[in-house]
Parts: C-alpha cells; structure tokens; sequence
C-alpha cells in the first residue's frame, strides 16, 4: 500500500522559515513552499538545458540526475544516504545520480545541522516529497505533451510510460515540468498570500511509494565522494585553496583561565614566509561580554595572537617564537580538584530535580538492601582526524566562508553579528568533514578565520594544528554518577541516578531513557560545577558514559539478586508495555527485540570456552541497541574479541552505510571507555598530541557484528546510538572475565595497577 | 630560500622552500598534492604517510633537504586512475566513513603487501597499527587489505 502525505503549512509557519529552531521538516523545506520574496525561483527559464528542478533536484537533457544533498557530511553518511531517499521517490537509475554538496541555504532547506544522529530522521519525510513532488511533474508534463491523463502514465527509473505504451525520459520533459513546477508554486505562493493570518490553506497531498516497493532503498549504495577519497582528490576543508589564499595560525592562552597580556613578536615577524603577526578577539571579546554570541571557547575572553604566512609550515614555526605573557584571568582548575568537587556534589543536597516517579526515599526506607555505587569518567577531546580550520575571505561586499561545520547557519549568523555585517552577504560552503563527533557544531574556528580575514582583507585559511586542536577544544564533561537502588523481595523497588559534572547536565530527554518507566519509584537528579573550561557536545552526549554507568549497575543488580541479566531486563521492559506516560522515549517492544535479537546472534546463551560475554540494551538518539561483548583471556590479559550489535533504526536506508556507522560507533565506544583518558592540570590541558593521548589501534579493534531488526518504520539516525552501549558490554564482560568490575573510564588505566592490561 | 628538487610520482618537482619544511607540507601547500593528510604533525597517526623508496614513510617528519635522489610516491601517484589493487579492494569493501585517514592507510598497506604478498590476518592488524582512523572503520580496512593481497596474489 503505498501513503499519501499530506503536506499542510500555515502562514504562520512560512512566516517562521527563516527561524532554524523552528526545526519544521515541512516548513521552507524547499521549493514548494517558499513564499518569501528573497527565494530565487528555482527555474530560470532561459537555463533549461541543465534544470535547477528544485534546491535539491537538477535534470539534464540527457535524464542525468544531480542532487544536492542538504546536510553536513561528517562521515555519517548523509551525503550518499539523503540523496538515496529523493532518488527513491523520484524513481531514477543511481548510476545516473550525481550527488553535489549543498551550500547553506536557510530559504530552502531546513536543519542543516549534523547533530544527534537526526538528518535522517528529520529528513525522511520530506526528502521523499520532494523527490515524489518532482516524480509527479514530470508525469504531468508527459501526459501533457501526450494528451492523455496523468494517472495513466507510470514513471520508473527515469522514464514515463502511458497506457499505449509509449516512452518519454525524463529528460525529455524536464522543460515544461520545470515550467508547471514554476507555475504551481507561484499560484501556491499565491493562495498562501490571500490567508488570513492563522488560516490553513488546503493541504497538497502527494502520493508515496509502498516500502516493499523500493529498489534503491534498502540496498548497499557505496560513498559517494570513494573515488575522490581513494584517489587523494581535494575534499576537506584543510584541501580548499583560493587565488591569494594566505594561513593562518593562532596562539591562543595555553590554559584555561588564562588571558593574553602582552606578546613579543619580533622574531616571528623577521622570518622568512611570515607576512604579519596580528592581534584578533577584541571583537568576540566584546560581543560575550553582551552575551550575544554562543561564543563555544571560554578562552574567548582572552585576546589571540595570530601568524599570518605565505604557507603553513612558516606559520607553524613562527607561532612557536612569539613571546606571550598570560595572566589569570580566572582561577586555573586541576582534574584533581575536579574529582573532589563532583564528589562533593554527590555528597551534598543541591540538585535540581528532571525527573520523580512514586517516592524513592520510601522505596529505599522499606527495602531489604540498598545498592549504591559510584562511576567516574574523565574528560574527552574530540580528536576529528582533521583539525579544526575554516577560510574566510571578507571584502566590502561579501563574506565567502568555506570549510568544515556541522552548524553552518548558526556559524554564518553568529560571522555576521560579530563583523557587524548583513547575513545576506554570506555565502557558505561546506566541505566533507574529517570527523566531527560534536566538535564542529561549535563554530569558534569560523568565527576566527571570519575575523582574521575581517582584519587583514585577504583570503585566509585559518587552520589549526593537533596541539592546538586538542589543547582548545570543547571537550566532553568529567562526569561522575552515582545510582542507588533499593532490592526488596528480589526486586528492583526504587532507582535514584544522582549526576555530577563539569560544565553541564544531561539534557531533559536523558531521565526519560530506559529504565524510566520500568520502576514504581524512579527519581533523576543533577547538579554541576561551572568550569572555566569549555565543554560541549560529545558524540553521544552523556549517554555515551551514562549507559555504561547504568547498564554495568543492571548487570550488578542482577547478580546480587541471583536474577539472569538479559531475563531481568525483558522483564523490567514489559512493565513498560502500555505506558501512557508520554515523556518515555524508547519503546519496550523494540527495546526488547534488539536485546533479544543480539543475545541469539551471539550465542550468549551457549558461551564458547573461554569467551566471557557482557550483554546490555540501551536507547538513545531515537534508536534501539542490544550489545554483546566477547572477552577472552590471553597471557592473563582480557581482549575483546568480538561486538555483536543488534539495532532497530526502522528502515535502513543503505545497509552498507549504516554498518559502518555501526561499527565505528561500536569501535570507539571500546575504544574510548578502554583508554581515552585527559584531564587539566593548572588549566593545561594533561595531553596535547597523540604520543600522549591513546586512542584506539587496529590491534586492539574487536570484530564488530551487525544485526537489524527488520521492520518499515521510519528511520532513525546511526551515527551515535551504537556507542554508548559498547562501553557497558565490554564492562560487563571484563568483569566475568577478571571478577573486578569497572566504576572508572578509562578502564585500562584503572586497571593498570593489576597485571591484566597493558 | 633554497631550491629543491624531488622526484615525485615519477616526475622531477622544483621546490623553493625553507630547509627544514617537512614534506606534508611542501606538497600539500607548495605542489597542491593535498591528498596527503595533515593529522598529528609528529609521526603518530599515519595520515601524511607517503613511499620514499617504495617504504611507507611518514611525510611530517621528513624534510625535504633530505630527499634527493629518492624515489616519492604519494595518494595520488599510487595508480593513474584509482586502479592499484588497494584502492580497489578500498572502494569494494567501501571502508571510508569520514575518508580523511584513508590516504595513509592505503599507502601503508600498498607498501605492507608489497614486501608481505601473503600476509595472515594478525599480520595485516599489526601492519596498520601504525595508522590511527578515528572514525574506526578498522574492521574495514583490515578485509580490504585481506582482500587486496586476494587480489594481487590471484
């Protein structure tokens, strides 16, 4: 059966298109409903030969396809998977599809964010109306040309077939179907106009293919920039070069609480390539002080040095010579200070409340044993693979910024009001991503080369070296968690997660998450400690240690009671069957599903010798995961041997794709709970470059095993969900495999005084 | 400045640079050869590795005054057009998630199977440790190097 969406827009939404928060899918999504008076029409018609159809469609002549695909591609794989979906509806060959970068553009697409594993699922209905939209145009335009009625002609694979059987690509009538596309959305525009405001102009309904129907999506579709990728081809942010390009590099306060008082720049400036050594931040400076900029970096109070160079190395050495006197411009904090300042908040009374179910404290009064553990977690640099750098070229008329950026509209806005510039003179263009992982959603990097550039008016790439990059980062919060439970008749009677962090809480979703709706009495506290050092978004946010810290309490539990962990969990998820509570976020069935899908695929009930096995469920991002994690012993030291992944994202868009996501997220779960390790010293950061700072290695990569649950529900996003549970499954194991459970990441350091890890 | 001059995928490039400007960088800025990636700076990730000699080197920490006479190849001369077996097995298995590490991986593997045609499983691990993918699409790169030495060894 195949559905019809209705699409239905109020003039009030169109009136909020511009607004990215409003986070519509619908609203402004593209041509079809732009009003305003600054949309470009996207025919024009003295251009047909190559047709901009749409903001995400262009047909050829020919019936070649481009798309463009809207969303930040930071290796999560929307480049190829968005356009996949279009293309599905649009019913065209893929061979025939060429997939090009969309640039930012606020009138015509909606959310271009990569962030919180959501393109996909924000996209889903909309890509494939505007890929259906366009399907059904073109037939218009055949059955016109044919004189026949539309409803007898098919569409498939980029041809029109009418009721005598006669063809048309559609190449052939890519001209007036751009013609009666043009014409439909004026007249749209027009009713629109003639509403009152708060009238509902009728909805457009447009017919949508059945998912057993699909023959792109759901099959393995390869990368589309491999070729580029396997060849060296320029991609990356740090690749772009323009005409008269000059680099850039900064030097910024080497801790955390430090502001530049002077600076000596003589010797930089004698060297050869060096072109000039400037002084950038007053501005930023001056904006934080009005509080009217996100302005991501703490270090902003503090004004920065800048190399400007004929060429990177010169920067690179010349940064190094230059004399920087810093002050405190506010306390410098230790990680040991930290671990005694969370532990103190835990100790302590002062939290704020997310969420309270039945009466806890009761639960815990009555109860025959109270089990209360505490788990720790350091802070994490991102380490994206490429660092972060961004080119800005600003002039009187325009601003051109391109490079790497999960949030392009916030970064262009926030350009725009720290140079005092109208938005509409910026153009941004995003590159492919060397990994961003949360990193690029702030865009500190951009606003620096924004005003670099403001400064000496010339292109310039700003770009950042490793040390730079993991010394000023925006790094995932040292977290601690502390979770009682309440055991009474070989119950679980109460639950309280106490959270302690630096920087930020979990945010409102979290206490939401299994296993909220599974206990009578359930009760979420936070409470933080404002740092001067920047912390932010990290690929899972707080799920990424929270689930190992409550799925490792789970398995503990169900030890101490004697209770089988995988039967103790079903049993939780089916008081969660039913539940009108609204706020839950996960479902039980498909929860239960994926555990019990991972616990067959890895033969959890039937362990080999030797293989210690850890099992957990988790839901987050709007997807469900069920983990196992095989450790054994060699030379009496555990190895994880192998993942087994079982995942409900609904459908699958590009199995191939998604695989990979899932592995990586797997992988650098293991990897990060095993040996990310970083922490301050005096406001320094303890590691400035990978000889110091250990991430994951193919020798220590367990083989990762994928499993979907097969349904047609719509899809949900892969880049983050597969983490968080991967650092419980390798817990859990490590526990049955060594008899020593794990309270702190990262687990081979902490493990480093027993002769098990190396 | 100093003139150099490198022999480069085969052909003999001229370089003015400071002495000690590290190979990454003179390709990357002075030849636009950006293929070769920037990652660490000091020899710990493999993205700038590169062949001097047909040897998986790391380019951030050669410098060009000590390459003359020796033979250079990088991403972009490892085959006219994609072809060499590694790049194939690459787009095959299709192991890029983000793609920026992948260039150095494909050159130290490329240099791996030619001294090591036939290597197991545990080989091919040990071999690309050196090589950091922070996506770690690890799982990837190890069947495509297996499959790659399939291939050359067929």
């Amino acid at each position: 059966m195949s559905s019809t969406i209705q699409t239905k827009f109020s003039r009030r939404s169109f009136l909020r298109t511009s607004s990215l928060a409003s986070g519509g899918m619908l609203i402004g999504f593209n041509f079809f409903t732009a009003c305003k008076d600054t949309v470009k029409m996207p025919v024009d018609i003295s251009k047909l030969d190559y047709n901009d159809f749409n903001a995400f469609i262009k047909i050829s002549k020919e019936g070649m396809v481009t798309l463009f695909s809207p969303n930040p591609e930071i290796g999560q794989g929307v480049k190829t998977s968005m356009p996949m979906i279009i293309a599905e509806e649009l019913d065209v060959a893929w061979e025939n599809v060429n997939v090009v970068q969309g640039i930012l553009d606020t009138q015509n697409y909606v959310r271009q964010v990569a962030g919180g594993s959501q393109s996909i699922r924000f996209g889903w209905d909309a890509l494939r109306q505007t890929g259906a939209f366009a399907r059904q145009m073109l037939v218009n335009a055949a059955a016109a040309k044919w004189g026949v009625d539309a409803s007898e002609c098919t569409a498939k694979q980029g041809v029109i077939t009418n009721a005598k059987g006669e063809t048309l690509g559609y190449g052939d009538v890519v001209d007036e179907a751009a013609a009666l596309e043009a014409e439909r959305a004026a007249k749209r525009k027009a009713l629109i106009e003639s509403l009152a405001e708060g009238e509902q102009p009728p909805a457009e309904t447009i017919e949508l293919k059945d998912p057993k129907d699909y023959t792109l999506i759901g099959t393995d579709v390869g990368n589309v920039d491999i070729d580029k990728i396997i060849t060296g081809k320029p991609l990356f942010g740090l690749d772009y070069k323009a005409e008269g390009m000059v680099y850039a590099s900064v030097l910024r306060p080497p801790a955390f609480g430090q502001v530049l008082e002077s600076y000596d720049d003589t010797e930089a400036k004698a060297m050869p390539g060096v072109i000039d050594v400037i002084k950038i931040g007053e501005k930023a400076k001056a904006m934080l002080e009005k509080e009217q900029i996100d302005w991501t970096a703490k270090l902003a109070p503090s004004e920065k040095v800048v190399v400007i160079a004929e060429n990177s190395w010169a920067a690179i050495k010349a940064k190094k010579t230059i004399k920087a006197l810093w002050s405190d411009g506010s306390p410098l904090e230790s990680t040991k200070a930290h671990d005694k300042i969370l532990m103190d908040l835990l100790d302590g009374k002062d939290f704020t409340n997310l969420r309270k179910d039945g009466d806890v404290k009761k639960a815990f009064k009555q109860a025959d044993k109270v089990v209360e553990r505490t788990y720790e977690s350091p802070f994490l640099p991102h380490n994206c693979m490429e660092p972060m750098n961004f080119y800005a070229n600003v002039t009187d008329s325009k601003i051109h910024l391109v490079g790497p950026v999960q949030t392009p509209a916030s970064a262009a806005s926030t350009v725009a009001n720290l140079l005092g510039r109208d938005e509409k003179d910026i153009r941004l263009e995003m590159t492919r991503m060397g990994g961003g992982f949360g990193r690029r959603l702030y865009g500190d990097f951009v606003y620096e080369a924004a005003e670099i550039s403001d400064k000496i008016r010339r292109p310039v790439k700003m770009f950042s070296t490793r040390e730079d990059d993991m010394t000023t980062g925006v790094y995932r919060p040292a977290i601690k968690y502390r979770i009682a439970a309440s055991i009474k008749d070989g119950e679980i009677t109460g639950y309280h997660l106490k959270e302690a962090a630096v920087g930020g809480n979990m945010y409102g979703l979290i206490p939401n998450f299994f296993p909220a709706g599974a206990l009578d009495n359930y009760q979420v506290d936070v409470a933080k400690y404002d740092s001067n050092i920047t912390t932010g978004a990290w690929r899972a946010p707080y799920t990424n240690f929270l689930s190992y810290a409550e799925q490792s309490f789970l398995d503990e539990l169900a030890e101490d009671m004697g209770k089988d962990p995988v039967q103790m969990r079903l049993d939780m998820l089916e008081k969660v069957k039913g539940t009108t509570d609204d706020r839950i976020q996960y479902s039980a069935e498909r929860l239960q599903d994926v555990l019990k899908l991972a616990v067959e695929k890895s033969g959890y009930r039937t362990p080999k010798d030797g293989v210690f096995q850890g099992v957990c469920a988790y839901y987050c991002h709007n997807t469900h995961v069920a983990e196992v994690a095989d450790v054994v012993m060699k030379n009496n030291r555990p190895v994880i041997q192998k993942i087994t992944v079982a995942v409900d994202c609904g459908i699958v868009i590009n199995p191939l794709g998604a695989k990979n996501q899932i592995e990586g997220g797997a992988i650098d779960g293991v990897g990060h709970s095993m040996y990310g390790d970083f922490g301050f010293e005096n406001g320094m950061p303890t590691a400035n470059n990978y000889d110091k700072y250990r991430l994951i290695r193919m020798n220590e990569t367990p083989i990762v095993e994928t499993h979907f649950v097969k349904n047609t529900l719509s899809p949900t996003g892969l880049g983050e969900p597969t983490l968080p549970p991967a650092g419980a499954a390798v817990a859990i194991a490590m526990k049955k495999a060594t008899g020593n459970r794990m309270y702190k990441q990262p687990f081979a350091t902490n493990m480093a005084s027993k002769p098990i890890l190396g | 400045m100093p003139t150099y001059n490198l022999k480069i995928n085969g052909s003999s490039q001229s370089i003015e640079a400071a002495e000690d400007t590290p190979l990454l960088w003179a390709l990357r800025d002075q030849l636009d050869m950006v293929g070769t990636k920037f990652g660490c700076g000091i020899g710990q990730c493999g993205a700038c590795t590169v062949h001097v000699d047909g040897n998986a080197t790391r380019s951030c920490q050669l410098q060009i005054s000590q390459l003359d006479g020796k033979e250079i190849t990088t991403i972009e001369g490892l085959s006219e057009d994609g072809s060499h077996p590694v790049q194939e097995a690459w787009k095959a298995i299709d192991v890029p998630q983000c793609g920026y590490c992948q260039a150095g991986q494909i050159m130290t593997a490329s240099a791996f199977l030619e001294k090591n045609p036939n290597p197991s499983r545990e080989e091919i691990r040990n071999a690309m440790t050196g090589n950091i993918c922070r996506c770690a699409s690890y799982n990837r790169i190890e069947n495509a190097v297996a499959k790659a030495a399939e291939k050359k060894m067929a």
